[in-house]
């Protein structure tokens, strides 16, 4: 069975340690707040200027100042900290944030990501993705293995427009956790059930599978 | 407006000399901490062919969004322009011009330009098509482009509260994009909630001193929520 969304974040927040500063970007890596281990302490980083994202807000303690990168209402939790936007993109390019969670449409063999742009289709912006990934030093690349109609999306060169090059090295889809080292993904988890074959079949770039790939439990 | 005191008492006077095709930075990250009322006073004016900066483009009807009501806005510097229909139908007609700029490269242009600094290196946009056209290089094996900074004719923003000196505190997550902002207009505009009596504000907590600002008007905000998004009580 191909991990559901719920599933990929919880495999996610096992990447999490005790004192990590994280930046989850939005959709699946959002969920990723949700499992964090117990006895394990993190705090959230939002790039439009808040360290210390806590839950959504009450109706009676919303606030429209107090928002996040989604531009959801949020509250800030102990310990917070605010501030520009300069100051927190700082924080980002300089590899201040321990770990970066975010989507994205392709990866390639080289740990290129492709996240932001559809030729042909409208294009919104790339948001904060380019700084987020050429900045951190610890990134998981969270999205399905394979498109709807089984086209892979993991490749040996991404064939749309780059958000970062050569920045990615952890990639966990909806049926494997892999690395990207020295020109091919490395098969190191399978989904509950699925098939190192299946993976072979659906993953375009080069893989490698070593002897110790494990299946993942929850 | 005298001296140091940098009030004005109308929102004409706030954005007097503001002319057509001069460029504008705004402040705001979404709709959260934009100076709302400038922007409706812009539009009031009617100056065309300007040149704004903004990490986005308001939405339909609020925001940066009505000055696209006029055709207001020729190119648009932005991260992310999404959530705004008029926004598309420009773009894809031709009518507006649309720098798409990473959001940390964005406001890193501003406060280089608000402090001196004419262009910067950065890894952000290497190998993609931000990079296009750009110069390269390579600093301990990291690739990186060249960016230059941006400047404004007018900046405009959104504060919590200002004394007369033009010393402004922000409120919360309404900080975003204002303080770089403020740094880098040939005229800052501050709009705020609140104006206090010089002193009130502690000079520890000042989060835009005042030597950046040239005006500072009083408005009333409507704070528009885009995502409103709660959990039980």
């Amino acid at each position: 069975m191909a991990l559901s969304r719920e599933q990929m974040a919880q495999r996610v927040a096992r990447e999490l340690q005790d004192g990590f500063y994280v930046n989850l970007g939005i959709g699946i890596p959002t969920l990723v707040a949700n499992y964090v281990p117990d006895g394990i302490d993190v705090m959230l980083q939002s790039e439009n200027g808040l360290l210390g994202m806590g839950p959504f807000p009450t109706e009676e303690t919303i606030d429209a100042d107090m928002i996040n990168a989604g531009k959801q209402t949020v509250t800030a939790r102990k310990g917070a900290s605010i501030f520009s936007s300069a100051e927190s993109f700082a924080m980002i390019r300089g590899g201040h944030v321990d770990l970066t969670v975010l989507g994205a449409f392709e990866v390639d063999v080289e740990g290129n990501i492709a996240s932001w742009m559809i030729p042909g289709k409208l294009v919104k912006g790339m948001g904060g993705a380019m700084d987020l990934v050429a900045g951190a030093e610890n990134i998981i690349v969270t999205m399905t293995h394979a498109s709807k109609d089984g086209e892979s999306k993991l490749l040996s060169r991404c064939s749309l427009p780059l958000t970062g090059a050569g920045c990615i090295k952890k990639v966990l889809t909806d049926l494997a956790y892999l690395e990207i080292e020295n020109g091919a993904f490395v098969l190191r988890e399978t989904a509950p059930g699925v098939t190192v074959d299946e993976i072979i079949a659906k993953t375009a770039g080069k893989l490698i599978v070593p002897d110790d790939v494990v299946e993942m439990t929850f | 407006m005298a001296g140091l005191d940098k009030r004005v008492a109308t929102y004409a006077e706030a954005l007097a000399g503001l002319t057509d095709n001069m460029t504008v930075l705004s402040g705001g990250f979404g709709l959260c901490g934009i100076p709302e009322n400038l922007i409706a006073e812009i539009k009031r004016m009617g100056v065309k062919g300007l040149t704004v900066v903004s990490n986005n483009c308001g939405v339909d009807g609020f925001g940066l969004g009505i000055l696209l009501e006029d055709r207001q806005i020729r190119k648009m510097v932005a991260s992310y322009v999404g959530e705004n229909a008029l926004f598309e139908r420009q773009l894809l007609s031709g009518e507006l011009e649309v720098e798409l700029t990473p959001q940390g490269t964005l406001a890193e242009k501003m406060r280089a330009g608000g402090a001196g600094i004419p262009a910067f290196y950065t890894a952000t946009g290497f190998g993609t098509p931000v990079a296009e056209g750009k110069e390269t290089r390579q600093f301990n094996g990291r690739n990186v482009i060249l960016e230059e900074a941006i400047t404004g004719d007018f900046a405009i923003v959104k504060g919590w509260k200002a004394d007369h000196f033009g010393n402004v505190v922000y409120r919360h997550t309404a900080q975003n994009f204002n303080p770089v902002v403020a740094t880098a207009g040939k005229i800052t505009v501050v709009e705020v909630e609140e104006i206090v009596e010089p002193g009130v504000l502690l000079p520890t907590e000042i989060h835009t001193p005042g030597i950046y600002v040239d005006r500072v008007i009083l408005g009333t905000f409507e704070k528009r929520i885009e995502q409103r998004t709660v959990r039980k009580a």
